[in-house]
């Protein structure tokens, strides 16, 4: 779906082979009914085959096959929708960028080795608000030498159980909504999720591999190097992880409906009714067509912003908001085209459609809606106009 | 061969030099542009060949034709870098749709080399505007279905019928048209493709007016045209193969023609512009309103992402990662973009939309586009035929039934 580098394809050929093989469908139904859904061992195959490095520079342990670490990540992340697989991808590489680009190499350097090598996982403990529903809301204040962090994190995926939490704390709770609210008293921290005084609380939810939890914080008590880049800069360097968060999204959500698509377009082909096959209808044709084309245009948009995020290029976030905001509207709603198009037997849990479903529903939900990300895009548009308006 | 960023930073320097600024009267978007007197149009079009003129003789027009028929002989990546330098440029863009696709990308393709020489440079030099005689009354999609006939007399032929949707022809210089030559073949096996001049003796060429006040499509009533036999594009009864490939470029209209200059057909997409959606939702005080937002946000998104998949699928095809149907994706996408996008615009406006201020231009624009919204699923090909394409071509989807088949002279056709 992609155009990538033969290191790219590389990536993604061992990634989809591995995932194929640890987790075809009926492994994905066991875990479905497990509680813990993670698997040490094979998340550090993957971090060997090359899952959390991409996003963390070469001096500070990672590396990119392409130059591009994100777009070289897109590749996984396409194969983690089209498997559903299990495994905290996201959290982990978003905090690992964070901690490659803004933590220090003697304060942070540790934690990073192990998210690198695939021996601890970590969550990204932000969520844009949405309406007057908050996001996270964390207090830190200062100790002497030492911060103490109070407040909840509403939603984090859980990783194993080696892990790591990086939040936005200040000295007032209220999230902002990133650089864009022109915040700046909050700045990032580092949080072990067994430190004393962190509680988590499993949450349900409709995927059946990734399970999330909700994270309280109560007196927790980290040093100063636990703080991950300069104090205020968290609101900043939020923003820009989600940039990255949507880009790795919307390419788990491309990958899940390629999937679905597959699918369907099979049994428009083995599937006869009326002494036809189904696919020889020219309705169910041109469905299949505006399918392949919405599947075209989601991943057209997602490569591009993964292009642009992943070199730091000055439209990146106007094109990730767009990735995002397209996507999610469109990928969820492509696949429930795939059920109509096979009738009763979509939706049935013995079928396999609803796996990619609910990957693309949870990826297109969380960490910012696909409205979240078209009013972003539209605040971006109005600083264009106006910033054009003065220079004239 | 010149590299791409030698080539932009030529190409920078001598547009700065040569070429005036885009000029906003000129850049209507084609839904919604204003009909303007004919004088202003011929005024246009005269302008247009000058432009055109200016770029053959800066060495910049046809970049990806073979230098011996005066292009360029440079590659697609060179006609991409150039498209991004000339934005913000007044270029013609009138007239890239028809004569350079199809046209001369058909010449390329067909032509012999007499007619290549003789035709290709006067395109470039903008002294030839082609138009293509394809679409008949009686025809919409299916053109194979022609029945405008070419009759053989010697080494000349006499063409006699109707075509429609065509682009240009009022003022236009030559064309390519599509004549059956064989009724006792089967349908697609009796067509030829002639190339004429527009203003041949017998060509009768009315203009056609459209909901928005367009006056730019154009009917001809052909009667005993004559055309030499050394003016026939391609061989006798093999017309079909050529406009495979003719349809095939006007597809590229969408994006990524290596003949085409310029981001598409016209620089940019008036009232959907999302600075003037920005400014009329300002004005009508509804900026602050979550579902006027939504709606911008949606727009946005839409030309956004036409841009992202033209880029992505040309570069495909390019590499022959997707095969040239895939255009296909891009005809319909952009089609119903752009449909949703008329709409979204109108919302926007509401009543200001219907009913307004005499002068209030974006109004007037929004408006036009409404009514005449739908010519962006038809022109060109509507969708349906590139839902047919995208499911048979790219799908292996089965092909519909025919009813068509046998000699062409006994097919069912309508009153």
């Amino acid at each position: 779906m992609f155009t990538q580098t033969a290191d790219q394809d590389l990536l993604g050929n061992t990634t989809a082979q591995y995932l194929a093989a640890t987790y075809p469908p009926a492994r994905v139904r066991e875990l479905a009914r497990q509680d813990e859904t993670f698997d040490g061992t094979l998340w550090k195959q993957g971090a060997e085959f090359g899952w959390t490095t991409p996003l963390v520079p070469e001096h500070a342990g990672g590396g990119s096959v392409s130059g591009n670490g994100l777009a070289d990540l897109l590749a996984v992340a396409f194969q983690f929708g089209r498997h559903a697989a299990p495994g905290p991808l996201i959290g982990t590489n978003v905090v690992a960028a964070a901690l490659g680009r803004w933590g220090s190499a003697r304060l942070h350097g540790g934690p990073l080795a192990e998210l690198l090598d695939g021996g601890a996982t970590a969550a990204w403990g932000h969520s844009p608000r949405t309406g007057r529903r908050a996001g996270a809301q964390v207090r830190a204040e200062r100790s002497g030498d030492r911060f103490v962090l109070d407040g909840t994190v509403p939603c984090v995926e859980r990783g194993g159980p080696n892990g790591y939490l990086l939040v936005a704390a200040g000295p007032d709770s209220a999230d902002g909504d990133g650089a864009e609210a022109g915040a700046g008293s909050r700045s990032h921290f580092l949080v072990p999720l067994d430190a004393p005084g962190v509680e988590t609380a499993p949450l349900d939810g409709i995927d059946l591999t990734r399970r999330y939890q909700a994270v309280t914080l109560r007196a927790v008590t980290v040093p100063t190097a636990a703080r991950v880049g300069e104090p205020g800069t968290a609101d900043e360097h939020d923003a820009a992880l989600l940039d990255i968060g949507a880009v790795l999204q919307a390419g788990e959500i491309v990958g899940a409906t390629h999937r679905a698509f597959e699918l369907t377009l099979r049994w428009a082909e083995d599937r006869y009714s009326f002494g036809r096959p189904l696919g020889s209808y020219q309705e169910i044709k041109h469905r299949l067509a505006d399918l392949r084309t919405q599947l075209e245009a989601s991943a057209a948009v997602t490569e591009r912003a993964a292009r642009l995020v992943g070199t730091g290029r000055a439209d990146a976030r106007t094109w990730a908001s767009t990735a995002k905001a397209y996507v999610g509207r469109v990928g969820p709603e492509a696949i429930q085209d795939c059920v109509q198009l096979h009738g009763g037997i979509g939706v049935t849990y013995e079928h396999d459609l609803h796996l990619y479903l609910r990957r693309a529903l949870v990826d297109a939900q969380l960490f910012g809606t696909p409205a979240y990300f078209t009013e972003r895009l539209v605040r971006l548009v109005e600083a264009a106009v106006d910033d054009g308006g003065r220079a004239s | 061969m010149i590299t791409v960023e030698e080539f932009a930073a030529r190409a920078r320097t001598w547009l700065a030099e040569n070429m005036p600024p885009a000029d906003p009267a000129t850049a209507d978007f084609f839904l919604t542009a204003t009909q303007r007197p004919e004088a202003e149009e011929l005024a246009r079009v005269a302008t247009c060949r000058e432009l055109q003129r200016r770029l053959f003789d800066g060495g910049f027009a046809g970049l990806c034709v073979p230098v011996e028929y005066g292009g360029q002989g440079l590659t697609p990546a060179h006609q991409a870098a150039f498209n991004r330098e000339i934005r913000g440029y007044d270029y013609p863009a009138e007239i890239q749709a028809s004569t350079f696709i199809p046209c001369l990308a058909v010449l390329l393709e067909f032509g012999t080399s007499e007619q290549k020489l003789r035709h290709i440079p006067a395109m470039l030099r903008g002294e030839e505007i082609w138009v293509q005689l394809l679409s008949e009354p009686g025809g919409g999609s299916d053109a194979a279905g022609a029945v405008t006939t070419a009759t053989r007399d010697g080494d000349r032929w006499v063409l006699n019928g109707s075509k429609i949707w065509t682009t240009s022809a009022w003022y236009g210089d030559w064309a390519l048209c599509l004549a059956r030559t064989n009724w006792d073949a089967g349908k697609h096996a009796g067509l030829t493709v002639f190339s004429l001049p527009v203003g041949a003796p017998g060509v009768d060429t009315h203009r056609i007016e459209l909901v928005n006040g367009s006056r730019e499509f154009c009917q001809e009533f052909l009667t005993d045209v004559v055309v030499p036999d050394h003016d026939r594009v391609g061989d006798v009864d093999a017309g079909w193969g050529v406009v495979t490939r003719w349809l095939y470029h006007e597809r590229t209209i969408s994006g990524g023609s290596p003949y085409v200059t310029g981001s598409g057909n016209r620089p940019n997409d008036g009232p959907y512009e999302p600075r003037v959606m920005i400014e009329t939702a300002r004005r009508l005080g509804t900026i602050d309103d979550s579902h006027t937002r939504d709606l911008i946000g949606e727009g946005q998104v839409l030309a956004l992402v036409t841009r992202a998949l033209v880029e992505s699928v040309t570069r495909k095809m390019a590499a022959g990662a997707l095969p040239h149907h895939a255009a296909a994706m891009c005809r319909l996408f952009s089609g119903t973009a752009t449909s949703r996008r008329a709409a979204i615009a109108t919302e926007l406006c509401g009543g200001t939309g219907v009913v307004w201020a005499p002068g209030e231009e974006v109004s007037a624009q929004v408006a036009r586009g409404y009514l005449v919204r739908q010519a962006a699923c038809i022109g060109g090909g509507t969708t349906e035929m590139a839902r047919n394409v995208i499911s048979e071509r790219l799908l292996g989807m089965p092909r519909e039934a025919r009813a068509d088949t046998g000699p062409f002279r006994d097919v069912p056709r309508g009153p």
